[in-house]
């Protein structure tokens, strides 16, 4: 690691006020300092938000939730609340990692995790999202990882996030507090940019700002709630592709489906028409083929990507037979038992 | 076990190679005043006293290499580029500041432990307070500032689970812990568990269930293990947990809650025999 100054923050506002260009924020620490004993990256100065009081706190937000920003992935995932109203979220933070490293990463690092992209690790390469201008690697390179839809040729990493693509099929809104102390919300699917000719730029945060809490919609009571992960390995790996479902029956008619998709983007990837095609349909391999054919690109961007599209179309098939009620076992959407323990 | 060996400052200064006798008690042979024999008529010496400069720590690197090989004009040019690039444009002087060298060392290590943060740390009920460099880990902490070597160091990137400890009862990772961050709060390692003459009950049950081979990765498996106790009679689910509000401890969930912790031997079915069998012991 490269020497940097260790600064606590005392304030939202005090650590909005000490970033600068070489500074990070630190939360959980589990990505940041990852990539910083690589070189990664090199922020000269670390400011630690961990202690800020407040932030760690769920809490009810008109039928909602708000979800503080240092609040740790275990936290949020074993909440008696988050598992009876919002079990996708529960299943997919649980899907994430391991055990010690969801008991430190936090919803603000979470979101904020950089991509996993082997070329992005390896400062000997060249990679336009950590060293702008000098060429992506994973182009004519190896690519198991990599991403299959909005892609650049400049990029093709994936965003890596399994709590993002709970969040995001929940249509959940990240609060975010700028320098200036006011405060913005936008859907989780929309913090983060495509990668264009800028992959260096990741999301629409400006300088100074700072994620403060993740805001829950209110729970679809009644729905049907997956997150199904394929990975290399059976428990902590990377997703491959992830598939998480919310769908509301209504007797053998798919009533309201929302899905949105990990592994395969730069963000949570979600397909309006795809929850369109099935929605107010019957849950048939027709209908689930259809929407497979709807969201699967005809060619990937990258020749060791292509055995995400097979992939990709099986898991979610499986996933909406699973959710439809076909197959397997889900989680169903219910009150939380009042005064559930947090 | 194992309590620090002296005065903790005195252990980190004593790292960081404090002023120039730290700096060559790492790397002998580069003594200011002893002139060094130009790169070209070095013979073998050169190559010996890089070597020892390459592994004495990263502060003595470039001034090292300037005394071991006084070097050209256009090399000279550039460790001075270097050492802007590390270290900071302060600690490049004209050419004539040569022998001034060691001087600007030690002014860098002061500035360097100006940074140093006091840390209190209260490990297996003992209470430490360190003086550390930001960057130490709390995995360094406890190894290289406290000498409780239990606590393994596997990958230092949070991919295999030896360094996991316990922080305030929960697990964690502790090679991904700022030691600064955790100033006030309360460590378990596997010291703290029990002793060689009193196992407690899931060591005793490794040692009888041969839940290893070379015992790498042991004390950061039974430190997982004995939060998974915790974590379940929490009632925390797991991805595998047929409902998330009911988890058994079953030989899946063992597994999956133990994903975390690698085992190069590949232990892996007596790891999981040895928590089923002090589980059924504590119950
Ligand atoms: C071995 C390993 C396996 C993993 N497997 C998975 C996996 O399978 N699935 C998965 O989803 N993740 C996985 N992760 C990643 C893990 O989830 C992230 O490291 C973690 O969520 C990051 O959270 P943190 O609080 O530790 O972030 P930090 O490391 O503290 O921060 C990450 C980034 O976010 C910024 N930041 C943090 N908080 C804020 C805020 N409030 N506002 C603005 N900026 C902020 C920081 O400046 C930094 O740039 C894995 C990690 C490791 C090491
Ligand atoms: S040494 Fe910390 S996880 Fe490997
Ligand atoms: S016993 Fe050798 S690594 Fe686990």
């Amino acid at each position: 690691m490269k020497p940097f100054d260790y600064q606590r923050a005392h304030s939202l506002a005090d650590a909005s006020g000490r970033m600068g260009d070489a500074a990070s924020i630190i939360a959980g620490g589990t990505n940041l300092l990852d990539l910083m004993k690589i070189q990664v990256m090199t922020p000269s100065r670390v400011i630690d938000i961990s202690r800020l009081s407040g932030m760690d706190r769920i809490e009810p937000h008109g039928d909602g939730l708000r979800i503080g920003a240092l609040v740790t992935n275990t936290t949020l995932a074993t909440d008696a609340r988050i598992r009876a109203g919002w079990p996708v979220l529960s299943r997919a933070i649980l899907a994430g990692a391991s055990a010690q490293i969801r008991n430190k990463a936090t919803t603000g690092g979470n979101l904020l995790q950089r991509t996993r992209c082997p070329y992005f690790y390896d400062t000997a390469m060249a990679c336009n999202k950590r060293a702008p201008g000098t060429g992506c690697s994973a182009q004519g390179g190896s690519g198991r990882m990599l991403a299959l839809f909005g892609t650049s040729d400049d990029c093709l990493a994936a965003h890596p996030s399994d709590m993002a693509v709970g969040l995001a099929v929940l249509g959940a809104e990240v609060e975010i507090r700028a320098s200036s102390g006011d405060t913005r919300t936008l859907p989780v699917t929309q913090l983060y940019t495509l990668p264009g000719n800028r992959p260096d730029i990741e999301t629409g945060l400006e300088k100074g700002d700072i994620i403060t809490a993740v805001i829950l919609p209110a729970p679809r009571i009644g729905t049907r709630q997956t997150y199904r992960k394929v990975r290399d390995r059976a428990s902590y790996a990377f997703a491959l592709v992830s598939v998480a479902a919310v769908l509301k029956m209504d007797g053998d008619t798919i009533a309201e489906a929302a899905l949105a998709f990990g592994g395969v983007a730069p963000r949570p990837w979600t397909d309006a028409a795809v929850n369109g095609l099935l929605t107010g349909k019957r849950p048939e391999p027709a209908t689930f083929e259809r929407a497979a054919a709807h969201l699967v690109p005809d060619t990937a961007p990258h020749p060791e990507t292509a055995f995400k599209r097979p992939l990709l179309r099986r898991t979610l098939i499986a996933t909406l037979r699973e959710a439809s009620g076909l197959a397997g076992q889900v989680d169903t959407a219910r009150n939380a038992p009042s005064g559930a323990p947090q | 076990m194992g309590g620090p060996s002296g005065p903790p400052f005195s252990v980190s200064a004593r790292r960081l190679g404090a002023g120039t006798a730290g700096v060559n008690a790492h790397a002998p042979g580069t003594d200011r005043g002893v002139p060094s024999p130009p790169l070209e008529r070095a013979g073998q010496a050169v190559p010996v006293r890089l070597a020892a400069a390459l592994v004495a720590n990263d502060f003595t690197r470039p001034a090292a290499l300037h005394r071991a090989a006084r070097p050209r004009r256009a090399e000279e040019k550039f460790w001075n580029r270097q050492r802007v690039a590390w270290f900071g444009p302060d600690t490049v002087g004209p050419d004539t500041a040569r022998p001034q060298l060691a001087l600007d060392l030690s002014s860098l290590n002061a500035r360097h432990e100006e940074r140093f943060l006091m840390t209190k740390l209260t490990v297996n009920g003992q209470s430490h307070t360190l003086a550390l460099d930001p960057r130490t880990t709390l995995l360094d902490a406890l190894r290289d500032h406290l000498d409780l070597t239990g606590t393994k160091k596997g990958c230092d990137h949070g991919q295999c689970g030896a360094c996991t400890v316990l922080v305030n009862g929960t697990r964690v990772n502790s090679c991904l812990c700022l030691a600064a961050m955790h100033d006030e709060d309360e460590i378990t390692t596997i010291e703290g568990l029990g002793s060689p003459d009193s196992l407690n009950a899931l060591q005793a049950a490794f040692v009888e269930k041969d839940g290893y081979q070379c015992g790498y990765c042991t004390p950061g498996q039974i430190m997982s293990a004995t939060a998974l106790f915790d974590e379940l009679k929490a009632g925390h689910p797991s991805y595998v947990s047929p409902d998330l509000d009911h988890a058994e401890m079953t030989d899946a969930e063992i597994a999956e809650r133990m994903s975390g912790n690698l085992c190069r031997c590949s232990a892996y079915p007596l790891i999981r025999e040895a928590i089923a069998m002090a589980a059924e012991v504590k119950s």
